[in-house]
């Protein structure tokens, strides 16, 4: 027991001496495990932030269904109660006539005459109930129901899908669901090119060092012991690494918000992005520190194990 | 101590035997110094011993174990008996003269104390006192060869094993080599030697197996160099 502590301590010390010792190689290895590793992080705030913007689009879109003055509070509850339970439905609001009033002035405070107008009669918006769909483009069942006999006879006007912006919203839906798997499979890809690029680092830093196992093997070094402090160096690589990057991005959103005034750039809100980022720091440290430790350290178990092999017949 | 028997070793199928049928006893404490031309089969003989290469036929058989049934994994315990001593020293270039002696004791889990403890006694035997932190590249030829020597008997093996160690020295730092080789062998360890150096071969008045071809074309005790 104390001979494997003895030993397990050993493979640390001597992966720490030698990370100093080929600091150079380390370095080229870390530059290029930095700069993946940095596309990843990026790849993952980007994807979140197009996935928020996404969900501030849809979020503004709903349906808003107009009664009749003569619909009693009864026949609304009722109605209310109806559309919470059809499937697609996330919430149901109902506004009255006197806060469909309010809403109206509010919107056009700045038209003064238009508000002094509406004020002289007798309130002529009629109550609304306004739905969110959960899914835009799975409004169909709202619809239908919508248009059923009974439902529509409560009805004063059709129903307004957001004002009537129907096609434009089926078109930024379907253009932000493209967007959305675009953005998952960009982190997928690089990750994976991420783990071809460290592999192919480590398995070169482990080529140039390929003598010094031979000559461990030669003088009877377990398999462990040789692979042991060449597993612990990339595992620091990997710390390095994904520390690194982090904090790249990290200055990357310090530069950005201080050129920017933390503005948006299109679909890419820089400041819900930095939100992001710094909302989930120790998450996004996390899983860098992880790829880093895990690409490495398997990395270097593989690429060990060639000069690792005993010739037999 | 060392038992060949019939062994034979091709590299490959087109090329002949680099060894052919060789029959070999050494026993236990004797200094063995086996001569013959650079291609002979020298090298390949104690590559077969340190099981860096397997014969192609034959058995051998080295401090009770039997190659044939060697397994793999157990390949390391059998070289941590072996000290080997190569002609191109095989010095770990990243660590220093200490620790690539004390390398070969942390191999088989010694502590601290006694890698503290052996490791200067096996320096001043090989005469390599002051040069501890020194880089392998730091050192002359004959410095590296000895601390390659130092490394291989660390470990008290009951076997040395040495390839031309005098290969890359002058006549002087040869002698202090063998020299050590001669005090290892009086303390009880089975020494093969490979040479080529006649002079050496004739002050030393031991076992002389020479071999030729991949065969062994004469064995003599007490022997003078002849080829």
């Amino acid at each position: 027991m104390k001979r494997h502590l003895i030993t397990f301590w050993r493979i640390i010390q001597t992966g720490i001496v030698n990370f100093m010792r080929n600091i150079g190689l380390a370095i080229a290895a870390m530059a290029v495990m930095v700069v993946t590793l940095t596309i990843v992080l990026f790849s993952i705030i980007t994807n979140a932030t197009f996935t928020n913007t996404i969900a501030q689009i849809t979020s503004k879109i709903d349906i808003s269904v107009f009664l009749k003055d003569s619909v009693t509070s009864q026949q609304t509850n009722q109605l209310i109660t109806q559309l919470q339970k059809l499937p697609n439905v996330s919430n149901v609001t109902y506004l009255s006539k006197a806060q469909a009033l309010q809403q109206y002035e509010q919107q056009n405070t700045g038209n003064q005459q238009l508000v002094t107008a509406i004020g002289e009669t007798s309130n002529p918006l009629p109550a609304t109930v306004l739905i969110k769909p959960i899914n835009l483009n799975q409004i169909q069942a709202i619809k239908s129901f919508l248009t059923e006999p009974n439902i529509a006879a409560l009805q004063s006007d059709a129903p307004t899908y957001s004002g009537d912006r129907e096609v434009a919203i089926n078109k930024i839906t379907h253009a932000t669901d493209v967007l959305r798997e675009i953005g998952i499979f960009a982190i997928v890809v690089f990750t994976l090119i991420c783990a071809l690029i460290i592999f192919n680092t480590i398995q070169m830093a482990i080529f140039n060092r390929r003598d010094e196992i031979t000559i461990m093997r030669l003088l009877g070094a377990s398999t462990s012991f040789i692979r042991g402090p060449f597993v612990v160096e990339s595992a620091i690589y990997g710390i390095f690494s994904g520390i690194f990057s982090v904090l790249i991005i990290y200055s990357a959103f310090e530069a950005a918000s201080n050129a920017l005034q933390a503005s948006a750039l299109g679909l890419l809100n820089i400041a819900y992005a930095n939100s992001y980022f710094d909302n989930h720091f120790f998450l996004l440290l996390g899983i860098q520190l992880m790829l880093g430790i895990v690409l490495g350290v398997v990395s270097s178990i593989i690429a060990t194990r060639r000069y690792l092999k005993f010739k037999t017949k | 101590m060392i038992l060949l028997d019939r062994v034979t070793k091709k590299y490959s199928r087109s090329e002949g035997e680099a060894l052919n049928r060789i029959t070999l006893h050494v026993e236990p404490k004797e200094f063995v110094i086996v001569v013959g031309q650079s291609g002979a089969g020298k090298t390949t003989l104690l590559r077969l011993l340190t099981c860096e290469e397997r014969p192609t036929s034959g058995k051998i058989i080295v401090g009770g174990i039997d190659y044939d049934k060697l397994k793999d994994r157990d390949i390391p315990l059998l070289r941590r008996k072996i000290g080997v001593v190569f002609q191109d020293f095989k010095l770990l270039p990243n660590k220093t003269v200490f620790e690539n002696i004390a390398f070969a004791l942390e191999i088989v889990g010694a502590s601290n104390r006694e890698i503290k403890n052996t490791v200067p006694k096996v320096l001043s035997i090989v005469n390599l006192k002051g040069k501890e932190n020194n880089m392998p590249r730091e050192l002359s030829g004959g410095e590296r060869q000895r601390v390659a020597i130092a490394r291989a008997v660390v470990r008290q093996p009951r076997i040395l094993v040495a390839d031309e160690p005098t290969g890359n020295l002058d006549p002087k730092h040869a002698w202090d080599v063998i020299k050590v080789l001669e005090k290892i062998n009086r303390y009880g360890t089975t020494v093969l030697l490979t040479t080529h150096n006649q002079e050496i071969v004739n002050k030393l008045k031991r076992r002389v197996v020479t071999i030729q071809g991949g065969k062994i074309t004469s064995d003599r005790a007490n022997a003078g160099y002849k080829t």
